[in-house]
């Protein structure tokens, strides 16, 4: 009787299927406002309870008093297709709510990780997490009014990305530059998908 | 003088006492933020008889909604939208489509589906 199934997944006549990509940055510098500009519908919050049910992850044994924390997330949907949905979750603002980051992450095509180039520093934690979880990711760099601080090379050399790793300017307001961003993802997760890599290849070994 | 809780009125029940203080479903599925929900030809023939969280899941979900999407325009928290989703599957009123679970991510024939849809956007 029970009907939590996984079984309709792809190819079954009519299973609605979701899909979903992390939009991750620092406070403030405009990942509700980028999934605003692509979503079909008035980004929206949830809210998640840290609980003693969440000690696997974040331990809550070690707090002398049982406490909860509520971490508020914002997102926004598109469909792509009749059975296709693409889901467009921000990170919580602040990096510390790990166990969230792994709920969101989990079976995700990649990540954007939307910088300020004037606070850099403030995407470190996001690029960090998302290497560590091989998460397929591009950077953005969100031009405020059409101007840039620092060349994306230099942002490159900054936040020491990988070769392969795609440095994109975008305005988070603007759709189809948030669109793009998506697709750029999108089309990361494929090569990586694909194990094609479009680097260089390490030196050594050939 | 409700204190410092009180900046959201309308949920006067605390919200793990709508599930019986359990944080997990009875089949202790752990649904993806994304898992989609729909309301079965049951749970739309039962949706007068059901209790006020169910009605309005059961309501909401005629068109296909996440679980994430049930917990915003419910407004509760996550982890209340997966055990009252999963309860309700668990009796037959909606079905969950859980996103599909082959590895760690999509796979290439899903990929490729979602950069055309966004193409077309």
């Amino acid at each position: 009787m029970a009907s939590v199934r996984s079984d309709a997944g792809p190819g079954r006549d009519g299973a609605p299927q979701a899909v979903k990509i992390v939009i991750a940055g620092g406070f403030g510098v405009g990942k509700t406002t980028l999934v605003g500009a692509v979503s079909e519908i008035t980004p929206l919050t949830t809210e998640a309870v840290m609980t003693a049910a969440s000690a696997g992850v974040d331990d809550l044994s070690q707090l002398p008093n049982k406490t909860t924390t509520t971490v508020a997330m914002d997102f926004g949907r598109i469909t792509l297709d009749t059975d296709l949905i693409l889901y467009l979750f921000g990170t919580p603002g602040q990096d510390r709510f790990w166990f969230m980051w792994d709920d969101l992450c989990r079976g995700a095509i990649g990540a954007i990780v939307l910088v300020d180039t004037r606070r850099l520093d403030d995407c470190f934690a996001a690029i960090d997490y998302f290497e560590q979880r091989e998460l397929p990711f591009v950077v953005a760099i969100n031009c405020f009014n059409g101007e840039v601080a620092h060349k994306p090379e230099d942002v490159r050399e900054a936040l020491v990305l990988a070769d392969d790793v795609p440095i994109i300017l975008c305005d988070a307001r603007a759709r189809e530059s948030a669109k793009v961003t998506l697709i750029e993802v999108v089309q990361h997760a494929l090569v990586r998908a694909s194990g094609v890599h479009r680097g260089p290849a390490r030196a050594g070994g050939m | 003088m409700s204190g410092e809780h009180g900046q959201e009125p309308g949920r006067v029940v605390r919200p793990y006492a709508m599930t019986g203080g359990r944080t997990r479903s009875l089949r202790d599925a752990e649904l993806e933020v994304e898992a989609l929900v729909s309301t079965t030809s049951a749970g739309e023939a039962a949706v007068g008889a059901l209790n006020i969280d169910w009605r309005s899941i059961a309501l909401i979900c005629r068109d296909v909604l996440s679980v994430a999407e049930v917990s915003a325009r419910l407004d509760v928290p996550l982890g209340v939208a997966r055990v009252l989703i999963g309860d309700m599957a668990e009796e037959g009123f909606v079905l969950v489509h859980r996103p599909q679970q082959t590895g760690d991510r999509p796979d290439l024939a899903l990929l490729e589906r979602v950069l055309y849809g966004l193409r077309e956007i």
